[in-house]
């Protein structure tokens, strides 16, 4: 029967406006450049905010940015690139068709994630109880306490919005190793391990901004 | 099929990444004034470039990805630059930091 026992045809994994697999995946690349260009927006709108009150109230950010852990945020960045390595090295083995190093590398990448949401904790339990959280438990002993918890209202909002990211990008991450593990993507059809790749880079790349400007700032 | 990349590419871009990395952190403690901010920045940059075009495959793709890829950074500029602008020229910000 062999119908029953050639592995699926390349037609089979071809949705129907599409000519051929090659086009298909260009057409899923370009849709998916085109959100992260929309992402670009999305936290641009907060590195514009964090740039308007760098410039306004420079002093004010370099003094609070000190308070900031740099050890912990220079250790999440080194996390995150290495993440992005394994899930270069996830794709790459998605393209020779290698099952089971295709799940083993997602599961690492979602695990160096949970490494980095792990940290992040530690850090947001630190500002806690150092009374660094804006609202009416935050403390400033030093100048101008008002614009010094601009400084944490930004740091929780650019961090926070990246940390939802990267929790969404593990979930992305399990349910592909699931898939993988189930031979969803063999015989070609890896658009969804590339796309999820192309999303996770991203996230590394907004973090590879946040470390210096938030971290870094108030050290010389 | 799409090209494999060979994965020594791969390994030696996550050891650039890292390299830069170390060297943003280890500039940030001395003082340049405010070229401490444009050398950061620049290695920001930088930094997302290389992951962009090896880790992201830009390097290779066609030039519809690469527009699109473009794109956003072009509006960005666009938010940015005149925003900034309007700040600056009403004297709402102070320049001399």
């Amino acid at each position: 029967m062999p119908i029953l026992t050639s592995p699926p045809s390349e037609s089979a994994l071809v949705a129907e406006q599409f000519d051929d697999i090659e086009q298909q995946r260009d057409a899923a690349k370009l849709g998916m450049w085109i959100f992260l260009a929309s992402e670009v927006l999305f936290f641009g709108g907060l590195f514009l905010s964090y740039t308007i009150y760098r410039f306004t109230y420079g002093h004010v950010f370099m003094e609070t940015s000190r308070r900031l852990d740099v050890v912990l945020g220079g250790t999440n960045t080194a996390v995150l690139l290495v993440s992005s390595l394994l899930m270069a090295f996830a794709v790459r083995a998605a393209q020779l068709d290698q099952r089971r190093a295709l799940v083993r590398l997602l599961l690492g990448t979602a695990l160096l994630g949970c490494v980095f949401m792990s940290i992040k904790m530690v850090e947001y339990h630190k500002d806690y109880v150092e009374h660094l959280v804006p609202g009416t438990h935050f403390e400033w002993t030093g100048a101008d306490p008002s614009n010094a918890e601009l400084f944490f209202w930004i740091y929780f909002a650019m961090t926070g919005l990246h940390a939802i990211h990267v929790t969404v990008g593990i979930g992305v991450l399990l349910v592909l190793a699931l898939l993988a593990s189930r031979g969803k993507f063999s015989g070609g059809n890896y658009n969804a391990i590339e796309i999820g790749g192309l999303y996770w880079h991203f996230v590394d790349v907004v973090w590879v901004f946040l470390f210096p400007l938030l971290y870094l700032v108030g050290h010389r | 099929m799409e090209k494999v990349v060979d994965p020594r590419i791969y390994v030696r871009t996550c050891a650039a990444l890292l390299v830069l990395l170390g060297l943003t952190w280890a500039i940030a403690y001395v003082d340049l004034g405010p070229f401490n901010l444009i050398v950061a920045l620049a290695i920001a940059i930088t930094k997302a470039l290389i992951i962009a075009l090896f880790f992201m495959h830009i390097k290779g793709s066609s030039r519809l990805l690469h527009l699109a890829a473009v794109a956003g950074l072009m509006w960005l500029l666009i938010l940015v630059s005149l925003t900034l602008g309007d700040y600056f020229t009403r004297g709402w910000v102070p320049l001399n930091h």
